[in-house]
């Protein structure tokens, strides 16, 4: 039994412990005081950023070699550690407001960060599974976790039953890799399919398997059936969470998978992942014209982003690796600072989330709509927002590697979304505000949340160069990114 | 000695039929047993492949995914329990609030 390196594990135990501390803490608290209980997640996603940017640079496999933590996982770490945060920020006002102030609540929300760290540093596709349950199970909990309300079960019922169904697909993938090499080493995999001649049908069916399942977990069309209904019945806060968290964690898990699937089924890969991409971007954009709920408007464009995602991923090259972080950062940033305005406009039960409510809000609460227009920028890709350097290094990853049809088509569906992005904007500051009396929720901590998605919006999309930086040097050590 | 591709036939088949069941049935409770029969399906895959490929690993995967399948019924009984509550039914044609 080789000793446990715990420092490379640091980050990871920072999480666990604040979870299990919370348990503890959750016991000996008052209930009046329940909501200081906040702190403790904060603390924890805290410590684990601060771990992690410690160890980028560094690789080590802990835990047998179950583990790998290299610079890619450190990167992820830290931006699981600021999605936490920005969660923790949102639920606060939120799960007050919704009457669900439970310790059980972060709990949850810990341990799912939890199940994303241990698969963006999976190196056995064994942990890969076991991360995505933990994240899965503590999602589908916090999807139903407005155990009164029917939207809220519907929402949790419909994300475990798919969310089980497509985890059944990515193991039986798993279960064909393993057949066709006596191991689940992602490494092991690849050396053994590298030294034959030809893989195979057992690895191809095996990957083919596992993208399904992974495919599911991005919401990839045509995968992407659970996620407007799952999204709009869950409670906003963890929306926010489900659709910047388990996109990142679920991306990040791609590309550790990424070595093996393009040994496993060779030239195919990229033309499949090419035709998912195309779907994607497409299917989220154009369904998104539909939206008259903004709730579920972000969720459709969350299924167009995770196609933006795929192109660079169709890219495979080091430009498109590093895009692809660089992407998971910017849309956190936008993505979740949208839903804070979400929360710090909407009203207890959330009746007010259709366009028509949000008619003059830009005199009414002239600051969160202004922050609110900078998001849709974002999100649509204008100049200079995040959202606009993002696509920009995935777009011009995708021409370098001669997938320019694919980046055509990315921008022609960008131009696409400006439509219902800009229709917000324009509904905010082009009418006049309906008779009823503005829900006002302005508590410091989403006005803080709001705040930092701002302030990260603009920062990557004006200063870019340092974040990419960071980027381009997590993805060198990574095997497959051709770095 | 019954051969490998016999174990992986009855894992497919078992698996497909867990598809199907998912697909056609309605009643949220026989969808979820649906889902357990296609991770069952994949167990025996497993132990099929362990056994032919003379590693234990297989083995040692089957006993984390019996772990995590009791997890997941246990976190989805209480969601069905939550919607029946509210709703007083399990059928999925019924639950439909959300569209759009």
């Amino acid at each position: 039994m080789p000793p446990l390196d715990w420092g490379a594990l640091a980050p990871t135990l920072a999480v666990a412990a604040s979870g299990l501390g919370l348990l503890a803490a959750d016991m000996l608290t008052p209930r009046e005081r329940r909501e200081r209980l906040a702190w403790i997640p904060l603390l924890g996603f805290g410590a684990a950023a601060a771990l992690s940017a410690g160890l980028w640079g560094s690789e080590a496999r802990p835990v047998a070699g179950m583990l790998v933590v290299d610079s890619a996982a450190c990167f992820f770490y830290g931006l699981f550690a600021v999605i936490g945060i920005l969660t923790v920020l949102l639920s606060v006002p939120y799960i007050r407001r919704e009457g669900i102030q439970f310790a059980e609540y972060y709990v949850l929300l810990t341990f799912a960060v939890l199940g994303m760290m241990v698969m963006a540093a999976a190196a056995d596709l064994l942990m890969l599974f076991l991360g995505l349950e933990t994240l899965s199970v503590a999602l589908y909990v916090l999807a139903g976790f407005l155990r009164q309300r029917v939207t809220s079960n519907e929402s949790g019922l419909k994300y475990l039953l798919l969310g089980a169904f497509a985890s059944s697909f990515l193991l039986y993938g798993v279960a064909f890799l393993y057949g066709a090499t006596a191991s689940t080493n992602l490494d092991a995999i690849r050396a053994a399919l590298t030294a034959r001649a030809a893989p195979g049908p057992f690895p191809a069916v095996g990957v083919g398997l596992i993208l399904v399942g992974l495919g599911f977990k991005v919401a990839a069309v045509p995968f992407h059936m659970w996620a407007p209904d799952v999204y709009e019945g869950a409670p906003t806060s963890v929306t926010a969470f489900m659709i910047a968290g388990t996109k990142a964690a679920a991306f990040a898990a791609f590309l550790r998978v990424v070595p093996v699937a393009g040994v496993s089924l060779e030239g195919a890969w990229p033309d499949v992942l090419w035709i998912l991409a195309a779907l994607t971007m497409g299917v989220g954009n154009v369904a998104a014209i539909a939206q008259r709920n903004l709730k579920r408007m972000l969720a459709y464009s969350g299924i167009a982003h995770a196609g933006y995602l795929l192109v660079a991923l169709v890219a495979g090259n080091p430009l498109g690796t590093a895009g692809l972080l660089f992407y998971l950062v910017a849309y956190t940033f936008m993505t979740v600072g949208a839903f804070a305005v979400l929360i710090a406009l909407g009203r207890r039960g959330e009746e007010n989330l259709t366009l028509d409510a949000w008619a003059g809000m830009g005199t009414r609460r002239p600051l969160f709509a202004l922050s609110m227009a900078i998001f849709m920028f974002s999100l649509a890709g204008l100049p200079p927002t995040a959202g606009f350097m993002a696509k920009f290094y995935v777009f011009s990853a995708a021409v370098e590697a001669g997938y320019i049809g694919l980046a055509i088509l990315g921008v022609l569906c960008s131009v696409i979304s400006v439509f219902f992005y800009l229709r917000v904007v324009v509904v905010m500051y082009m009418q006049e505000p309906g008779a009823e009396p503005v829900a006002g929720l302005l508590s410091p901590a989403t006005a803080l949340a709001t705040l930092l998605g701002v302030a990260g919006t603009l920062y990557l999309g004006l200063f870019p160069s340092d974040a990419w930086e960071v980027a381009v040097r997590s993805v060198q050590g990574l095997a497959g990114a051709g770095g | 000695m019954v051969p490998l591709n016999a174990y992986l036939l009855v894992g497919a088949f078992l698996f497909i039929t867990g598809v199907v069941g998912v697909a056609t049935r309605r009643n949220a409770l026989v969808i979820f047993m649906s889902v357990e029969l296609m991770l069952n399906a994949v167990n025996l895959t497993f132990v099929a492949f362990a056994r032919f490929l003379g590693s234990l690993d297989g083995q040692v995967v089957v006993f984390f995914v019996m772990t995590v399948a009791a997890a997941e019924v246990a976190v989805g009984l209480a969601i069905i329990v939550a919607l029946f509550r509210n709703r007083e039914t399990v059928n999925v044609d019924e639950v439909n609030l959300l569209r759009g």
